[in-house]
């Protein structure tokens, strides 16, 4: 058996089929960014989580540093309970303070880490004790409407 | 009495529908049964992956590469009222991985390649060729069905990635180089929005399935063709109207299982 020019063509289109492949999981995917590392857990309480949901981001100054992974309703408290699993190359304060902010207006919600300046570091299953819920665009409006003092969101604890 | 002919045209035809689907599982399970020689001869796939694989990449690379840039075009007049242009890399991204990919690659690989395939097994059995190879006892499932089988559904997903890319890149020129639409916003927007798993592993299965699909419904038809000039041509509008509903409902229910509730 002999190679032919066959054999090229269909080799060549294998080629070009997995590279596309690659260029799309690479360039326009997120397994490039994708965070293979090791993560540890960490708890936050929120009195609304708005339009908080799993796989959202976690950002600290801008920086992906984690993912939420779970969103469950504590019944002991009637409050949100949001777990994110944090790469452990990051480490947080015990005074960080854990808000739901929203990208651009109408985005995608995310959380946002403002560390504080405490010397011990949270640790695997600890939660936030300062949080901000979100901002709902409803609550905002009717305040506005009814002339309400604002700040009705900031539940912080 | 028309309407008893009419009742009796309707029973006719179910069970003929029933008859022939029946025939057909049992033409894939020997397919599937005597797939063996395809792979221990890979010759006879490599072939028939150039007949249907490599011969198709002209038509689905311009076409990838014209979808990505009508995508670009609307996406961006959409986006402009919202003041989120920097959102069409997702836009564009998203729309190709997860539906327009596969289901567009898909829908031409039957019209270019499946009844292609149709009509070549028809004729073979048009002109005896079949019966011939029966004669010899070469099991003609082993030897000339199952290697285009397999050439079908190895190409699929090549191709719909090649789509894809195409499409993406087509989206780039348009909305990057010509509108204008910040770079770093486009790959960023559309990185972010990208999942590999989620979007880019479930397209890759859907095009997968569509090649199944297509491929058993083209070799199908034509190995049950009539052997007549008739019959082969039947047999070639049949595999593009039957291969192009399996390819759309099947992308229903796969979307419906894969993309529901987040």
């Amino acid at each position: 058996m002999e190679r032919t020019a066959l054999d090229l063509w269909v080799g060549a289109f294998v080629v070009a089929g997995i590279a596309a492949l690659v260029v799309l999981a690479l360039k326009v995917g997120n397994l490039s960014t994708y965070n293979v590392s090791d993560t540890y857990q960490l708890h936050a309480y929120f009195t609304n989580v708005g339009g908080l949901k799993p796989t959202a981001s976690v950002r600290s100054a801008g920086v992906l540093v984690g993912r939420v992974t779970e969103i469950k309703l504590d019944i002991e408290r009637y409050e949100a309970r949001v777990t994110m699993s944090i790469d452990t190359r990051y480490n947080f304060p015990k005074d960080t303070f854990a808000n739901i902010q929203t990208a651009g207006l109408l985005g995608e919600n995310y959380i946002g880490l403002l560390p504080g300046g405490e010397e011990q570091m949270l640790k695997n299953g600890e939660a936030f004790k300062q949080t901000q819920s979100a901002m709902v665009l409803e609550d905002l409006i009717g305040q506005f409407i009814y002339g309400k003092p604002g700040g009705n969101g900031s539940g912080s604890k | 009495m028309p309407i008893l002919k009419s009742f009796r045209l309707v029973g006719h035809r179910t069970v003929n529908a029933v008859w022939r689907l029946g025939y057909a599982s049992r033409f894939f399970m020997m397919t599937m049964f005597y797939s063996g020689p395809s792979f221990r001869r890979f010759h006879l796939t490599i072939k028939e992956m150039f007949s249907s694989g490599v011969m198709s990449l002209i038509i689905i690379l311009v076409a990838g590469m014209f979808v990505g840039m009508v995508l670009g075009l609307q996406g961006y007049e959409t986006l402009k009222r919202y003041g989120s242009e920097s959102a069409l890399g997702s836009l564009v991204a998203l729309s190709l991985v997860r539906e327009l990919g596969p289901v567009l690659a898909a829908l031409l690989f039957a019209s270019r390649a499946g009844s292609a395939m149709t009509a070549e097994i028809g004729l073979m059995k048009a002109t005896e060729q079949i019966a011939a190879m029966e004669m010899m006892a070469v099991n003609p499932i082993a030897r000339v069905i199952a290697p285009r089988f397999w050439a079908g559904v190895l190409s699929m997903p090549l191709l719909a990635s090649l789509f894809s890319a195409m499409g993406v890149f087509g989206g780039y020129v348009v909305g990057v180089v010509l509108i204008g639409v910040d770079e770093g916003s486009f790959w960023s927007q559309m990185q972010d929005s990208v999942d590999f798993n989620h979007d880019i592993l479930n397209g890759l299965i859907k095009s997968l399935v569509f090649g199944v699909a297509v491929t058993v419904i083209a070799l199908f038809e034509g190995y049950d063709a009539p052997p007549t000039a008739e019959g082969v041509s039947g047999a070639t509008t049949r595999t593009v109207v039957e291969s192009s509903l399996a390819i759309l409902i099947l992308d229903f229910i796969l979307t419906a299982f894969m993309f529901r509730g987040d």
